[in-house]
């Protein structure tokens, strides 16, 4: 708490807002990849159209910002409080829409398994791409832009770094909880071995549902943080290259391993950035260390090991 | 009802270079289980491959033939070499290390061909020169085939029949087919299955080369990002002939191709892309397996 505090009044005195903006992706980055941990490191189901899923979060939330909320903060009057009190709101509806198209999603494709799963999913993150890319009170190909033509005064941009980083302490402490409780244990027993899994009365179908559900639903929360704190959006930012970025912070990360993909998703963020000064040649370089590191340690910087005794110990405990 | 026959013929050239890139796809994933995700950017390096070699062999102001074959030959043999040292450096050393490390080396191999093609070759849009000079062939009514079109189609069946004769009819063929089926028992009759995977990756990015260059031919702008989405398509292609059948992703690459052109011309062109995903999902929900492909049993 303090930290984030300390972020809340201090990062745009000290930060300039490239900085800022740098960080906050990393923020958003780790919610998704967390997320995305939940179904392919922890449960074993491949999905590789997470981007979608957070697609949907980002226009949903944003949909509902500029439609609803910016009517809503005009009446209220755009105080401190108020804002701090409206920002959850398209958050939690951006996770519910992300969430209910992520039943949509699981119900019929879970009954895959391996590589079929992966290209379904796939196939699902494209299709709602484009069908987005189709509405036209969204953009459509212009893309979506935080602001309201009748309410023009309002602000509906989030810009507080604390936010984005308290956001995210919730929705990683979320999926923690619920790896690593005794429940949690259904998850990894589908991902040893479904049959054996099923054998021993876990409702393995149950199980991959659930997790496809919670994932979906802090995917959609990733995104509506996307576009409030982006303030602009456009369906190119949720293609399968997306998807295939987030199975990189995962994979990297060592599948299975929440803090191992939250420090992928972090570097692997704050790499391209970083590597800025080397011009053009950045992304030849982002794309030779991933390469790299995954011959090196291809179970993954952490493989399935945590950084913190804290939640290991926590699920240990009971099995 | 003649341009529906317009529309079909279009879908069928359109279809064939899905095909020719289907079966790089498909081959891989049947001699390793991997969907090797940087297979459309060498068909992108094929194009690419096209057009400097088009300049070196002096035939990019002179439409001829002879100047298409030998294009076609030159980027074949280029990008074969290509796909080799992609499999030597990205996913050889990591054999035995899982499925997924390699999914990920192949996004990166992936990735770094886009970004070394827009540094070596630049960002923008390049012209393919003209290495036939573009005219009717054929007219039947109001149905017409160009000349581009018949070689689209001649070189692409040429090539599918030179593939079937190789898998079908030679050693290398039949080193495939058995790795295919069963790598390491393949491997315990002495099959060298290091050098078979290298000459199924070397197989497959020749395909994809013909296909850049056909692409070329027909559609000339060419940009070093060009290779995802037919990369993508022609994967969803291989799913729907049967991920690991060659027949299969020859018969979907083709459905592929008519189908997108007829959503295009009688439907809408923004759902273009969107069709090629959903019969995805369909196939996989009810038959994923693909048109040709055998139903597996799963052993506790």
């Amino acid at each position: 708490m303090l930290a984030l505090a300390a972020l809340h009044w201090l990062a745009p005195l000290v930060l300039n807002p490239y900085y800022a903006t740098i960080l906050a992706r990393i923020g958003i980055a780790i919610i998704a990849a967390v997320s995305l941990q939940l179904v392919n490191g922890v449960t074993g189901q491949f999905s590789i159209g997470h981007a979608g899923f957070m697609g949907l979060g980002a226009y949903a939330s944003a949909a509902f910002s500029v439609y609803l909320g910016a009517a809503l903060l005009d009446s209220l009057g755009a105080s401190g409080l108020v804002r701090f009190l409206y920002f959850p709101l398209p958050l939690v509806c951006g996770g519910l829409v992300a969430a209910a198209a992520g039943l949509v999603v699981a119900v019929p494709t879970l009954r895959l398994r391996g590589d079929y799963l992966a290209i379904a999913t796939l196939g699902a993150g494209e299709i709602i791409r484009i069908a987005i890319l189709n509405v036209d009170a969204v953009g459509g190909a212009r893309g979506f832009s935080l602001a309201s033509a009748s309410h023009t005064a309002v602000d509906l941009r989030f810009e507080s770094l604390a936010g984005v980083y308290a956001v995210a302490a919730v929705s990683v402490a979320a999926i923690a909880r619920l790896v690593y409780s005794g429940g949690g244990l259904a998850f990894r027993a589908v991902r040893e071995d479904e049959i054996a899994a099923e054998s021993l009365g876990v409702p393995t179908t149950r199980v991959k549902v659930e997790a496809f559900l919670v994932s979906s639903f802090f995917a959609g929360v990733a995104g509506a943080l996307f576009a409030h704190t982006e303030g602009y959006i456009h369906t190119n930012s949720f293609g399968f290259v997306r998807s295939f970025e987030l199975v990189a912070f995962v994979v990297l990360g060592g599948l299975g391993s929440l803090s191992g993909a939250i420090i992928a998703a972090a570097v692997l963020t704050a790499a391209p950035e970083l590597l800025r000064g080397l011009g053009e040649w950045r992304m030849v370089l982002y794309s030779v260390l991933l390469i790299a590191t995954m011959i090196l340690r291809p179970q993954g910087l952490l493989g399935q090991r945590e950084l913190l005794g804290l939640w290991k110990s926590h699920g240990a405990a009971r099995s | 009802m003649e341009n529906l026959l317009q529309q079909l013929l279009n879908g069928v050239t359109w279809g064939s270079i899905y095909a020719l890139i289907a079966l790089g796809y498909t081959m891989v994933y049947g001699v390793l289980r991997l969907i090797n995700f940087a297979h459309g950017e060498v068909y992108m390096m094929g194009a690419m491959t096209g057009y400097y070699a088009a300049r070196w062999l002096g035939v990019a102001g002179t439409p001829s033939v002879a100047g298409l074959v030998g294009v076609l030959i030159a980027s074949m043999i280029v990008c074969g070499l290509l796909g080799a040292l992609i499999e030597r450096v990205a996913y050889r050393p990591l054999r035995g290390a899982g499925r997924l490390a390699p999914l990920i080396t192949a996004i990166g191999v992936s990735l770094l061909l886009q970004n070394a093609g827009q540094l070596v070759f630049g960002a923008d849009p390049k012209f393919f020169p003209p290495l036939l000079e573009s005219h009717e062939v054929l007219r039947a009514g109001e149905v017409a085939i160009s000349n581009i079109q018949l070689t689209v189609l001649v070189t692409a069946v040429l090539l599918m029949g030179a593939l079937e004769y190789i898998v079908q009819r030679t050693r290398f063929g039949r080193a495939m087919r058995a790795v295919s089926y069963d790598a390491p028992a393949a491997a315990l009759m002495g099959v060298p299955v290091d050098r078979v995977i290298t000459g199924t990756f070397v197989l497959g990015s020749m395909l994809a080369a013909a296909a850049g260059i056909l692409v070329g031919l027909a559609n000339p702008k060419i940009d070093p990002l060009m290779g995802l989405m037919p990369g993508l398509k022609a994967f969803v292609a291989a799913v729907l002939g049967g991920i690991g059948s060659v027949p299969g992703a020859m018969a979907g690459g083709l459905l592929l191709g008519v189908i997108e052109t007829l959503v295009t011309g009688y439907l809408s062109s923004t759902y273009r892309d969107a069709i090629a995903f959903v019969i995805l999902v369909l196939i996989l929900l009810y038959r994923p397996t693909g048109l040709f492909g055998a139903p597996q049993t799963e052993k506790v």
